[in-house]
């Protein structure tokens, strides 16, 4: 053991380590990690066969839909954010690192949502041809999933440290988080309502990024002071 | 195996005074007081229920302690937790490893958080621990005993010199057991301390050798 070599990492690093160890663990597990994205898809393509195949009709509630099953399988996914770690003690090593744990928790969290978040993201405009949504409002689409499932992993992952020590944390965790995240859904369907009959959108677009600076910034203490009370 | 310039010049390194512990209704710790110089080995014994991993995770600081006082080369753990914790390894039952990660990977992300290393020095780690042959293997296939000893080698790629062990024995076979306790004879030849909680007293007849009887 040489003395140089005993350094302690750039928070960079750090980060790009969390992140690398949480893609890997996804790429050995991926049926799991899976299960949001296919919840998505299976509800947007439920509702052209339960409401009609008219696509003028489907169009008209095509923002809500899309947002609405883009909330629910992002909290679908927030309940596996932190219970693996707690669950096999790695999070208890993390806490006792003496490193910055909101830091750490955030470089999670971002790798929760490139996992889940993303791909929901790239297939957006396929499912939401099914509603009609024609491809000129494919990079809307896009932006607006993009900035609101971020969102949805940052608040989703308070409510998972949160609710990590409980046996049941599911339902308490909806219970929570639900109503942190209906600004998300409200802006987001707006911004794509808005978009889909050809108004401005920038309104309701920069509500979401100011949300999602203001959440990224301030959210990871609240998850750390969380998860401190939840491995008690 | 520490760097001269890492060793506390004082001899005092941790001290517990009249730590108390409730959990729910029961008054589990009270009135413990420790201290711990360097060099030094504590033994926690005592009846299962006792507390002996609520008094280790107590001073760990995972565990918040509703009275008493934990110092640590003169500074409140509490206050100055990150100093303390960077010089702490804490291993507890649970091993903390990935199942689905290989003892390479799995000491690569645990250890790297908090120092640079390069796979050289894990191989060497695991090698000191007795099992560089298990190092490309998934941790899930590894006997429970060989994962106590990839958790080990963390001890030896930290460079910590306040080691808290619970039930570090656990698993370990009697060739387990002789080179753990090989570690720590170094570690505390270094000038570190150790505090343990075992079924079985470890280093028997070693001079620094100290035990805490909870009852």
């Amino acid at each position: 053991m040489t003395t140089p070599a005993m350094h302690s990492p750039s928070p960079f690093s750090q980060f790009a380590l969390v992140l690398r160890r949480d893609l890997r663990l996804a790429a050995r597990r991926w049926d799991q990690m899976l299960q949001p994205l296919v919840f998505f898809v299976v509800v947007i393509t439920l509702f052209p066969l339960a409401i009609s195949p008219e696509l003028s009709e489907l169009r008209r509630i095509a923002p809500g839909i899309l947002w609405v099953a883009a909330m629910l399988a992002s909290l679908l996914a927030a309940d596996a954010l932190f219970r693996p770690d707690v669950e096999d003690g790695v999070m208890e090593q993390w806490v006792l690192s003496g490193q910055p744990l909101p830091w750490l928790l955030l470089a999670k969290t971002a790798g929760h949502w490139l996992l889940t978040g993303l791909p929901m993201v790239i297939v957006s405009p396929l499912v939401a041809t099914a509603l009609g949504v024609t491809s000129d409002a494919w990079l809307l689409l896009c932006v607006t999933l993009a900035l609101g499932t971020a969102l949805l992993s940052v608040l989703g992952a308070i409510g998972a440290a949160l609710t990590v020590g409980l046996r049941r944390g599911n339902m308490m965790m909806a219970l929570l988080v639900l109503p942190l995240e209906m600004p998300v859904l409200i802006f987001g369907a707006k911004a794509l309502d808005l978009g889909l009959q050809g108004d401005v959108v920038i309104g309701p677009l920069s509500l979401l990024t100011a949300m999602l600076l203001l959440s990224v910034v301030l959210a990871p203490f609240a998850m750390a002071a969380a998860i401190r009370i939840s491995i008690e | 195996m520490l760097p001269d310039s890492v060793l506390p010049t004082d001899k005092l390194c941790l001290e517990v005074r009249n730590l108390h512990l409730w959990r729910g209704e029961q008054h589990l710790l009270r009135n413990v007081s420790f201290t711990l110089q360097s060099g030094q080995l504590l033994q926690v014994q005592g009846p299962n229920g006792v507390g002996k991993t609520s008094l280790l995770r107590c001073v760990a600081g995972l565990l918040p302690m509703e009275s008493g006082e934990c110092v640590w080369h003169g500074q409140a753990t509490q206050r100055s937790s990150s100093a303390f914790q960077q010089a702490l390894v804490y291993l507890g039952h649970s091993q903390a490893l990935k199942l689905d990660l290989t003892a390479l990977e799995n000491l690569q992300f645990a250890v790297g958080l908090r120092r640079t290393l390069s796979t050289h020095d894990v191989i060497q780690a695991l090698t000191r621990v007795g099992i560089a042959h298990c190092a490309n293997l998934p941790v899930r296939v590894l006997s429970a005993g060989q994962r106590r000893r990839v958790a080990l080698a963390q001890l030896v790629l930290l460079d910590a010199s306040l080691w808290i062990l619970d039930e570090p024995t656990t698993n370990l076979d009697v060739q387990g057991i002789a080179m753990l306790e090989g570690l720590m004879a170094e570690h505390l030849a270094g000038g570190g301390c150790i505090i343990t909680a075992a079924h079985q007293v470890l280093l028997a007849g070693h001079a620094s050798n100290r035990e805490l009887v909870l009852s």
